[in-house]
């Protein structure tokens, strides 16, 4: 038994220590509390919380007190989405509309097996090491450089890294744009929700190199352009880029492109599709 | 020698020879992380004072009345631990209350005094020199004395710094180590200033 004892006047001493210092810093709190506006932590428990910095505060509690200040808008929490709206709305009691939801898309369909390699890297595992030693080591210097920079900063677990590019998984994104910012090819970009064709490739070289870099690159060949029924594909810089504002999301564009490198997300959602396929219809558009 | 002459030597070498930043290397976290403007800094300064100066004192009764008599004098970093962090709360919510613009200035380097090497590394220091009450007291407040003058330096030489000319690869927080290192390098001269009389 006595040589326990040690143990127990350690365990004594510190705990007696410990409970003197917490009763100390309890007598502290009740004198020097603050009064926060209860609409503060209100607040702070309607939004997402993940911390992302979406909003342009430095963090949820920044955030919360600067919408109670009133400098912040009641719908700057991308990722809460409309119910975070809501909840803000109803506790300060002003009228915000939601936003429309956000989605980060991977422009990039550069797999292991379509994209072949200049050299072995064996580096730091960082995307902006590998993408600074002479334009990256995957042929094409626009596309994804597969070591997951956006993995890492994804605070919902959203992305995966598959066949060695980023996928993004839209039911799981919440639209902050973490990613956005770290990806040093700025292959990432937020569209909205529904804008579901998008073209999935940042190639600015021309059509011969570029079909030698990567098999789905886009060659600027101007076909999307000209299907296009309201002009809202263009070619800039040898890439097409589409304008979301006036895109119809009819996907006209998308069986015209030789190299496949415009994606239609309806395929992969029967409900949008049928809502495409509606609006199509009214604008007198044929479906491909 | 005359006893009040020892302590006011002791008092000097705590704030210019045994500088807890510049010849020890302790605390360089908020002497980077808090040196942006001297009215913070100071702040910070202040706030660390408070908490090594404390921090000693308890520290001092906490050794040698509990863990001494109890035989635990291998706790004390956790008992230390303990009391700084205990410390560092009291200060944090004192601050809150009265100087609101400074808490949210400081930010998240207020709380992380409790891990400030300096406040720990000034309470070890105390026991494994053997320090009596008085001196221990005094190294911990003219140790952070030293600590508030380096930070204040630090930031004045900052604050410079933004209407200069800095070439682009060493702009912002390297040109900062390296001006971290001369000031270092330029409080080497106070080395040896009391070596024959103490």
């Amino acid at each position: 038994m006595a040589q326990y004892l040690p143990i127990l006047y350690a365990v004594i001493a510190l705990g007696g220590l410990g409970i003197l210092f917490g009763l100390v810093l309890g007598v502290a709190d009740k004198k020097f509390s603050v009064e926060v506006d209860e609409r503060v932590s209100a607040v702070r428990a309607a939004v997402a919380g993940a911390n992302c910095g979406a909003c342009g505060y430095a963090g949820c509690d920044a955030y919360a007190e600067a919408v109670v200040r009133g400098d912040a808008k009641a719908n700057a929490c991308t990722p809460g989405g409309a119910k975070t709206v809501k909840a803000i709305a109803e506790i300060m009691g002003v009228n915000a509309e939601a936003q429309e939801p956000m989605v980060a898309r991977v422009r990039c369909q550069g797999t292991c097996e379509r994209v072949s390699l200049r050299y072995d890297y064996s580096g730091v595992h960082s995307c902006r090491a590998v993408s600074g030693i002479s334009g990256g080591s995957s042929a094409c210097e626009f596309g994804c450089v597969g070591f997951g920079e956006c993995l890492s900063v994804c605070a919902f677990g959203a992305i995966q890294m598959i066949d060695g590019i980023a996928v993004i998984d839209d039911d799981v994104c919440t639209g902050c744009g973490m990613c956005v910012d770290v990806c040093p090819r700025n292959i990432i970009k937020m569209l909205p929700k529904d804008q579901t064709v998008v073209v999935m490739c940042r190639n600015e070289a021309i059509g011969r190199i570029a079909k030698n870099q990567c098999k789905t690159a886009c060659i600027g060949c101007k076909r999307c352009e000209k299907a296009c029924p309201t002009e809202s594909i263009k070619v800039v810089k040898g890439v097409a880029i589409i304008d979301e504002s006036t895109c119809t999301r009819c996907g006209a564009c998308v069986p015209v492109c030789p190299m496949d490198c415009i994606v239609n997300f309806y395929e992969r959602d029967p409900e949008a599709m049928a809502v495409a396929t509606a609006q199509a219809e009214l604008n007198n558009i044929d479906m491909p | 020698m005359n006893p009040i002459v020892k302590i006011l030597l002791f008092m000097f070498s705590c704030v210019l020879t045994n500088n807890y930043i510049f010849s020890r290397f302790l605390g360089c976290c908020p002497f980077l992380g808090v040196s942006n403007k001297v009215e913070t800094a100071f702040g910070m300064g202040l706030a660390v004072t408070f908490v090594m100066a404390l921090a000693s004192l308890f520290t001092y009764f906490v050794y040698y009345y509990v863990l001494i008599p109890l035989n635990l004098a291998y706790l004390n970093t956790i008992a230390f631990i303990l009391v700084i962090a205990s410390l560092v709360q009291v200060v944090e919510m004192f601050l809150k209350k009265s100087a609101p613009s400074l808490y949210s200035a400081l930010g998240i380097y207020l709380p992380l005094i409790t891990t400030n090497c300096a406040v720990l590394g000034v309470t070890i220091l105390n026991i494994s020199e053997g320090y009596n009450l008085l001196y221990s007291v005094l190294n911990g407040t003219f140790g952070a004395l030293g600590f508030l003058v380096a930070i204040v330096l630090m930031a004045g030489v900052r604050e410079r710094l933004e209407s200069a000319k800095v070439t682009s690869p060493l702009k912002g927080f390297p040109i900062s180590l390296v001006i971290a290192g001369l000031m270092s390098i330029a409080f080497l001269g106070f080395s040896n200033m009391f070596a024959g009389v103490m």
